[in-house]
């Protein structure tokens, strides 16, 4: 007979089950991806998986570590590394950022669960700071599937970036525009452009509580809310809020990215304040930064701070005055 | 009329299981060859034994008496001749000093009891005294010697009494039967309960899982009137741990019972139903408690039952009762599945605190290895009482007791909510046990310096 201590039962749900839902999640987006860039994506996400695959198992084996490749963790951070970088990216690229993901996002910490930034964040960036030219140009695109028109031409926010910084007036967009962005027949990095798919893998993801509502509800929120301002202020200068919404990672880092356990705090209060500083951060950069995209950019900054936000938000204790 | 809790904050919903036994009519247990009576089966000082080897006992018998105020005796649960006073395997996991009586098979009662069929019009000192002679402590687990509730400081005005049918541990249907085969005597506990304590208000709050129970118990006091005092059947919340002392007084009356404190300080007495059945027969029969009704059940055994079983009836003698193990035995738990201590042996008594035993078969036995914590916070939103679980779990682990502190363990109910959840297969509830017992520890190194 078998002692233990209690609870005798536990919920299904473990580690691994969560890592593939999550995975499941993103397949759809994935896809359209593919469906628009073709070959250049399929292999900018098998690139990155095994190049990740290999770097955990290889630390791991070196540090005399059990090896855990199994559990889908690393596979997940590749994937929404993937997700991130421009559909073409030359593979050396890309198995430098799943390594730099997995080294210095993962395994130098201690691996999952000790990581204080979300880990593919961490290789993408690195990449944006190592390579900027190849992180914002679209080349090597082969479609085999979609037209290729989407594929030529720089990204909305690359066009709005252009015109900001000529000091021209901002492209407006119409109701076509945006429904194009919306499903996401429009440029952008492999995995961010369809918006209706990253939301239905949200959805997904809610109706199974490995999420909440709470951090991408006030991260959207408050790009809208933000951005909208300005507009409202200035219109020919500052583009639409709809458009900051529905353009550049915005779903993507809201709904997968800045919802990383690991990385964002722990209460509801809390991941509202965390979503809201990474709403206003993402506005602020593409407003005023050097790059177009501040999703990024902000969630890392935000992931910097959850500790500070789980000391001060913490549950109401039963029976506390 | 019956009225709706409120909610409390987290919780889960595990695997219920109560269609084992949830239907079943409590059976009785026939005597068992012998039993084995733990001198400590409650909280507090544990019994001084009053007999010796060789000495002949009857049922009903004082055999272990108090040493202190928060105590309660022990009585001899059948006849026959002591054979053993030795350190036994308790349903705790520690080795308890016990009595092992062997039956004569003639199931003596010691003489006549004193009878109270007048037990309403009794003094409430008289009753208090029946109730701490009887041996009874709170039968839902916990244990706690029912007198001293009833005797509450004199500054502690009490105003009412909440009778807890929840039962939220998943299996056990022991209370539920209760309530539906025997309500009159819930009922009378409750007019004594309120009598001694001299309160005019009173809730009987029970899940809603069980409609049969919560029809029954309304219908009972329906036909009491103003033989009652005022009385609400409260219909709760199916949920994990619904049935925490402070879980069932936030959900019936909205209310915290402060941090450290006691439901006293909030004028509240709370008493399982099974506590109050014992209460009446106690008084009004004159009787100790040497019974008490426990629900065995699980995959692991083949006629699960609600059974009436002696206070240090062995495992073994109820599971061969009810018709032994089905396919091999995994893992036996005294009490429910989230709280209940898995036994090494079956030689395990049923103690006063024991709501059932609920045998796992070796397939349902897993075990995962546990792994660092994701931070998903699954855990703070189970826990029912707003503690950081996963800090707790993750400062016990490399032993930094002193940060660990900071988190309030205290305040810990020990539900098991947290482990429940965890996909990290973390033994939280485990390692903020060990939290509190490095703080008992060093107090007491206080103390003696
Ligand atoms: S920390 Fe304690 S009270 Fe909270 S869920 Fe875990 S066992 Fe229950
Ligand atoms: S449930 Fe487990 S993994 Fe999740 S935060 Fe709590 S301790 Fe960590």
């Amino acid at each position: 007979m078998v002692l233990g201590i209690w609870p005798h039962v536990r919920t299904e749900t473990n580690v691994n089950r969560i890592m593939y839902t999550v995975i499941a999640t993103l397949i759809p987006a994935a896809l359209a991806g593919i469906y628009l860039f073709g070959w250049s994506a399929i292999q900018v996400i098998l690139v990155s998986i095994l190049a990740a695959l290999i770097t955990e198992a290889g630390m791991q084996k070196a540090l005399k570590q059990k090896i855990t490749i199994i559990d889908g963790s690393a596979v997940l951070t590749a994937l929404l590394l993937a997700m991130t970088l421009p559909p073409g990216s030359p593979w050396w690229m890309t198995v430098l950022g799943s390594f730099f993901s997995i080294a210095i996002g993962k395994q130098i910490y201690g691996g999952l669960g000790y990581n204080p930034f979300n880990p593919a964040l961490v290789g993408r960036v690195a990449l944006l700071i190592g390579f900027p030219l190849q992180m914002t140009t679209w080349e090597n695109i082969h479609p085999f599937l979609s037209g290729a028109d989407v594929t030529t031409g720089a990204t909305p926010l690359g066009v709005v970036q252009v015109a900001r910084l000529s000091h021209k007036p901002v492209p407006d967009a119409d109701t076509h525009q945006f429904w194009n962005m919306f499903i996401g027949n429009t440029m952008g990095s492999l995995g961010e452009t369809s918006d209706l798919l990253l939301l239905l893998g949200g959805v997904y993801l809610l109706y199974k509580h490995y999420i909440t509502w709470h951090i991408p509800v006030s991260m959207i929120g408050t790009v809208a809310a933000f951005s909208g301002i300005f507009w409202l202020i200035d219109p020919a200068h500052y583009a639409n809020p709809l458009f900051h919404v529905l353009s550049g990672g915005l779903m993507l880092g809201a709904i997968f990215m800045a919802t990383d356990m690991v990385t964002c705090p722990n209460t509801p209060k809390g991941q509202l304040v965390f979503g809201a500083g990474c709403g206003l951060l993402t506005v602020i950069i593409r407003m005023w930064g050097g790059y177009p995209e501040g999703v990024s950019f902000a969630i890392l900054l935000m992931n910097s701070l959850t500790p500070m936000i789980d000391r001060y938000i913490q549950p109401h204790l039963y029976g506390a005055k | 009329m019956i009225i709706k809790g409120k909610k409390f904050p987290g919780g889960i919903h595990p695997f219920y299981g109560k269609e084992f036994t949830q239907g079943g009519a409590t059976e009785t247990l026939p005597l068992p060859d012998k039993v084995i009576i733990p001198l400590s089966q409650h909280i507090g000082a544990p019994c001084k034994p009053l007999v010796a080897i060789g000495a002949l006992v009857k049922k009903g018998e004082l055999i272990g008496e108090t040493t202190g105020t928060i105590a309660a005796p022990i009585h001899a649960s059948l006849s026959g001749k002591v054979t053993q006073v030795a350190p036994s395997p308790h349903p705790s996991g520690n080795q308890i000093l016990s009595i092992t009586i062997e039956s004569d098979k003639q199931d003596e009662w010691i003489g006549d009891f004193e009878e109270h069929p007048d037990y309403l019009n009794l003094d409430p000192d008289t009753t208090k005294k029946i109730i701490t002679k009887a041996g009874i402590v709170g039968l839902g687990g916990a244990a706690f010697p029912t007198h001293v509730k009833l005797n509450p400081p004199k500054d502690k005005k009490i105003h009412t009494l909440i009778l807890n049918g929840v039962e939220c541990e998943p299996y056990l249907t022991s209370d539920h039967r209760l309530m539906v085969e025997q309500p009159q005597e819930v009922i009378e506990g409750l007019k004594i309960l309120t009598r001694i304590l001299g309160i005019k208000k009173a809730y009987i709050g029970i899940e809603d899982n069980k409609p049969d129970a919560l029809r029954i118990m309304e219908e009972a006091v329906g036909r009491e009137g103003d033989r009652l005092v005022e009385t609400k059947v409260v219909e709760l919340e199916t949920k994990y741990p619904q049935g925490g002392e402070k879980q069932l007084i936030q959900a019936i009356l909205g209310l915290e019972v402060p941090n450290g404190g006691l439901p006293m300080d909030l004028g509240l007495v709370v008493q399982n139903v099974g506590t109050a059945a014992a209460v009446y027969e106690a008084v009004r029969f004159g009787r100790p408690l040497i019974d008490r009704i426990i629900t065995v059940t699980g995959r692991g055994v083949m006629q699960p039952k609600n059974l009436r079983v002696r206070i240090g009836t062995r495992v073994e003698d109820i599971i061969n009762y009810c018709g032994g193990f089905a396919g091999e035995p995994g893992k036996v738990i005294m009490g429910g599945p989230m709280m209940g201590p898995a036994q090494f042996t079956l030689d395990t008594p049923v103690v006063k605190g024991t709501g059932g035993i609920l045998i796992f078969p070796k397939e349902e036995v897993s075990i995962e290895e546990s792994r660092a914590c994701i931070r998903c916070a699954a855990c703070i939103e189970a826990c029912p009482v707003g503690l950081l679980p996963n800090m707790l779990s993750v400062t016990a682990e490399v032993l930094n007791f002193t940060e660990a502190r900071k988190y309030h363990p205290l305040a810990c109910i020990e539900c098991g909510c947290c482990s429940y959840v965890c996909p990290s297969r973390r033994p939280i509830v485990h390692q903020i046990r060990h939290i509190k017992m490095d703080l008992a520890s060093t107090k007491k190194k206080v103390v003696m310096v």
